[in-house]
């Protein structure tokens, strides 16, 4: 089976998104037969990966459509359940890599709906109206507030410990502590009851903001909502952009998109990635970005760049290194990125919505769990912005000499830094990759600032410490193809785990320490028999049946 | 523009280095190194040439060519065996499918590593016999050490050859770092121990040639076998040079034990030491030191990097492809001798891909052997009841399951101040040393050789003994 993430709002099976002024209503109705793969019905409201992939849409549409929205009520269209969090007997049924990628998406869109909040002026609002247990509590936390509705029934619940013998891997345990400060002991209790905490208690220990009567609910709801909404910074009278659906050719041998392809080389266990450069000069202003809409270089390569990490995480399980290049003109390049940057700085909505946008495709990059390599050649255009892929990557190889194919050519590889590698698209970490990088080198940093909007040499590159290795041509192909097969003949576990832990230098953040820690002993945990071995407590949740764990601790 | 190098005069070669453009970079690079190490560490006398074997192809017959050479202008060449048509993998893991031509990334640290090693050895050899030439006992001693000499050299670059031209960056600086360690250096030693060692007199060299380059024989052997194409390759054509290294130390050690024999008889004693011969308990002293030194170069018996090359095809056996099993070993076992702390040995049984380096050393024993048989001959031709033997493979170890332990001769397992008090009996002691040193005069006179040593049986390419080998200053 191949997934696709395209969705289009009026054709979502699970969501109903509804926008009335500022606020956006985001309403879950989950279709119990809808689910993804055959074997499992997605009974109260309990999700996916389809019903995330809508979701993940309809927080992309928010964000580039609806400009005017600026807040949102995330809430259920069912009686009595908000949500009852990931299906169990999908989870149960899935092999390992499927309930990862699975895990590993639903935190990237919950954590997109706080960079909403945190960078586009959107408030989210849970309205939890009922029953909200594991990932529906979840879903609850990476909003703003949470409104629990009070009908001395409805509880919020981190049941995955006590019914499960799993943890609440997306984000549940992170952000209870560290977003909404539940003090640890607290914080235990609720994570062990599987019956949750309702009322004034889950007010009292913070776990919700506030609980409103039955009947009071849905105009306290829009209250709140009006309120948010009349706080926020978004400019007013706006027009939104139509995320256009992406053209993109589908082979046995790979994805070809307008500005992104990939080609498999399934020997090798690699997809080929080029990012191409703008063919075309960059919009003139802020007028012109907008007329480009979706068309637009650098939201299109985006959307591109984005689906194709996507697809390829989903589908393509067997390729275990990514291998980036790009090839255009690198002056156009940065033609378009400081046409984006002055837009964005002089505060407009989209060039800001593309940044961003950018922003967290890289960081896509930076928690998938494939060697990335780049290789930097004659005829690239890693400048600025697009050298940030080289700097997601885990080895960067730069030609030092003519074109393989062309050895009477004048054409070097270059590589050039500009404002938008200092600061613009923070990682994980909330460190730029160069920071990451050179960390606690800021001298270091200071210094290629410097030399920032210079072209590069691959020799520069290399003595600054920006690229691993810059073989010349004649040692080229040899040396990226000893590299590419050396890394395919090593664990792919090992692998991960030491990328993993080799691209997040420095501090730790809710995002960090979500894909690092809570997802490391999720995943951990995931393959262990007491979880999901044929005794296990996922493998025996709702046969009737209770787990028998190995009781040694590990 | 620059002048072209012609490189195929200067370089004999069969790999197209007249057009590869890696190589010329990477050797425009390392032969002036290599000449200058040369002029450091290599022999220290002076001559107007010698009547050296230049390797010029790789034919069936005339190969080499005979002449007087200026030695910093010899020719040192790049050959590789002829290819094999179709030659496909014989063991481990990837048996049957075609052989590389190329380094495997996922093997390229294990092969690297396989040929800096083999490499390191062949130019410490030079370093150790520097000196040699000061005492030769003949012009046709002399020549054969120039000979032995130049063909290590010559093996430095087959190694040298392979890095460049199939290592990249780091095959480069591996390349350099092989002139940049030097035998027995306090800070950059050679990798491996007995290349450490001085050869400090002639039996030492007819010892070394015997023993240690017979170690390299079977090294070469077992690379030989090897799916890297251009490994085993390489290592073919230098087995054919090392046969005559081999023939050095098994005729050098003859005209020593000739000689000896000779002496015995016309004095009718065994301690010939103050006719000017040397007894064969110092013969059989230096045999116990070099052949357990080298033993020691085959590592431990069990090792489960041998395994892990053996199972990749990176080094076979001995032989590989005339032995009957599986060529993939993971079912069979072999039995080691273990030495214990009560003082008895025991077997034990391990799995046969662990044990390859006792298998290959297994191998080198049985033909070291033959040269004890010769030796043997000798003095029973001679009317002489002393005989000659090869010591018990624990004894004087410093790798592998008996280092550590106090082993005879004979294999018994003895304590420390047991070992200690009989070390002058079984291994040369100074004064055998001094002794042995005592007679290296030189003899530098055609048709002339020293005391102690008896002359060949035959000269160097139907010339005779008489022949001026050697041009001197």
């Amino acid at each position: 089976m191949v997934v696709s993430f395209d969705r289009s709002p009026d054709a979502y099976r699970h969501w109903k998104l509804r926008t009335d002024g500022p606020v956006a209503w985001l309403e879950m109705d989950v279709d119990e037969q809808g689910g993804l793969v055959p074997g499992y019905e997605l009974k109260l409201n309990s999700y996916d990966l389809g019903v995330d992939i809508e979701l993940n849409d309809a927080l992309q549409r928010l964000r580039f459509e609806h400009p005017e929205v600026r807040s949102v009520v995330v809430t259920s269209a069912k009686e009595k359940v908000f949500c009852a969090g990931a299906n169990i007997r999908m989870l149960a049924a899935s092999p390992h890599q499927w309930k990862v990628n699975f895990c590993k998406f639903t935190n990237e869109t919950r954590n997109s709906m706080e960079d909403s909040s945190e960078h586009s002026g959107m408030t989210f609002i849970a309205a939890v109206n009922g029953s909200c247990a594991g990932g529906g509590y979840e879903l609850a936390l990476a909003c703003d507030r949470i409104l629990l509705i009070d009908d001395n029934s409805s509880a919020v619940a981190l049941p995955e410990v006590p019914l499960l013998g799993v943890l609440p891997g997306t984000g549940g345990l992170t952000r209870v502590t560290d977003k909404r400060r539940v003090r640890k002991d607290l914080a235990d209790l609720f994570a062990t009851r599987s019956d949750g905490i309702r009322g004034k208690t889950a007010v009292d220990w913070r776990l919700v903001d506030e609980v409103v009567p039955r009947r009071d609910f849905r105009t306290v709801v829009e209250q709140r909502a009006l309120e948010a909404a009349g706080r926020s910074p978004r400019p007013a009278d706006v027009r939104g952009i139509e995320l256009t659906p992406l053209e993109r050719e589908v082979t046995e041998d790979g994805i070809a998109y307008r500005h992104v392809r990939a080609a498999y080389d399934r020997s090798l266990g690699l997809v080929n990635i080029t990012v191409r450069a703008p063919g075309e000069d960059a919009p003139a202003d802020a007028a012109a970005l907008h007329a480009q809409g979706a068309d637009g270089w650098l939201l299109a390569l985006t959307r591109e760049l984005d689906d194709l990490i996507l697809r390829l995480r989903t589908n393509e399980t067997e390729l275990g290194t990514w291998v980036l290049r790009t090839e255009g003109d690198p002056e156009l390049v940065l033609a378009h990125e400081r046409a984006v940057r002055t837009a964005a700085a002089d505060g407009d909505w989209l060039a800001g919505e593309i940044t961003h946008y950018y922003k967290r495709t890289l960081k896509r990059l930076d928690v998938t769990s494939r060697s990335l390599i780049a290789l930097i050649e004659p005829g690239s255009c890693f400048a600025g912005l697009l050298l940030e892929l080289a700097l997601a990557c885990d080895l960067q190889y730069m030609l030092d000499g003519p074109p393989i194919e062309d050895p009477d050519s004048a054409l070097r590889a270059q590589l050039t830094l500009s404002e938008a590698n200092f600061g613009t698209f923070p990682m994980g970490n909330g460190l730029s990759r160069l920071q990451s990088r050179f960390y606690r080198e800021d001298d270091h940093v200071d210094w290629l600032r410097r030399d920032a909007g210079q072209p590069l040499s691959a020799a520069q590159a290399r003595e600054l410490g920006l690229v691993t290795d810059a073989p010349d041509d004649i040692d080229w192909e040899d040396e990226i193809r000893i590299v590419l097969e050396a890394r395919a003949a090593l664990s792919p576990d090992a692998l991960t785990g030491m990328e993993a832990n080799h691209r997040f230098v420095g501090p730790e953040t809710i995002e960090t320490k979500i894909f690092g820690r809570l997802t490391a002993w999720q995943n951990w945990i995931f393959i262990r028999p007491n979880a999901s071995g044929p005794e296990g407590a996922l493998r025996r949740y709702g046969t009737g049946q209770k787990a028998v764990y190995d009781r040694k601790r590990v | 523009m620059p002048t072209r190098i012609d490189y195929d005069s200067k370089i004999p070669n069969n790999v197209g280095l007249a057009d590869d453009r890696r190589l010329q970079r990477a050797l425009e690079g390392w032969q002036p190194k290599f000449l200058g190490w040369w002029g450091e560490m290599g022999p220290a006398l002076e001559n107007h040439g010698v009547y050296l074997r230049t390797a010029v192809s790789v034919g069936r017959d005339g190969w080499a060519h005979f002449g007087h050479v200026n030695v910093p202008d010899y020719r040192w060449g790049v050959f590789l065996a002829e290819p094999t048509p179709d030659r496909r993998i014989a063991f481990g893991e990837h048996k049957g499918q075609p052989v590389w031509q190329q380094v495997p990334g996922e093997y390229r640290a294990d092969l690297q590593r396989l040929i800096v090693v083999q490499g390191d050895t062949e130019p410490a050899s030079v370093e150790q016999q520097r000196l040699l030439g000061l005492s030769a006992p003949s012009l046709y001693d002399l020549r054969n050490l120039f000979q032995v000499n130049v063909e290590e050299g010559r093996h430095l670059w087959a190694m040298v050859y392979l890095l460049h031209a199939y290592f990249g960056r780091e095959g480069r600086e591996e390349a350099e770092a092989l002139l940049y360690r030097n035998s027995g250096s306090p800070d950059s030693p050679r990798i491996l121990g007995a290349f450490n060692e001085e050869t400090a007199d002639w039996l030492a060299f007819y010892m070394f040639t015997y023993f240690t380059d017979r170690d390299g024989k079977y090294q070469l052997g077992s690379l030989k076998e090897s799916a890297f194409d251009p490994l085993s390759r390489t290592c073919s054509f230098m087995l054919k040079e090392e046969a005559h290294h081999m023939m050095v130390g098994t005729t050098g050690v003859d005209r020593v034990v000739t000689r000896s024999a000779q002496l015995i008889r016309e004095h009718d004693t065994l301690e010939i030491a103050a006719c000017g011969g040397i007894p064969l308990d110092i013969i059989q002293k230096y045999i116990n030191f070099h052949y357990t030194v080298s033993l020691d170069l085959f590592g431990s018996e069990t090792s489960t990097n041998a395994a892990n090359y053996y199972t990749a095809g990176l080094k076979g056996r001995w032989q590989e492809e005339r032995r009957k099993d599986d060529h993939k070993l993971t079912d069979d076992s072999a039995f080691l001798d273990k030495p214990d702390s009560e003082g008895s040995w025991s077997q034990e049984e391990v799995p046969a891909l662990l044990a390859l380096n006792l298998d290959l050393r297994d191998e080198y024993i049985s033909d070291c052997e033959t040269g004890l048989k010769r030796w043997n001959r000798i003095l029973e031709d001679h009317g002489i009841d002393f005989r000659l033997a090869l010591p018990h493979p624990g004894f004087n170890r410093n790798v592998g399951l008996a280092a550590g332990h106090h082993i005879t001769p004979d294999g018994t397992i003895v304590d420390e101040p047991t070992w200690e008090a009989g070390r002058h009996h079984w291994l040369p002691t100074p004064e055998d040393l001094a002794f042995v040193r005592s007679l290296m005069r030189p003899v530098y006179e055609r048709g002339k050789i020293a005391h102690w040593v008896a002359p060949p049986v035959n000269g160097i390419n139907g010339k005779p003994f008489e022949y001026e080998y050697v041009r001197l200053v």
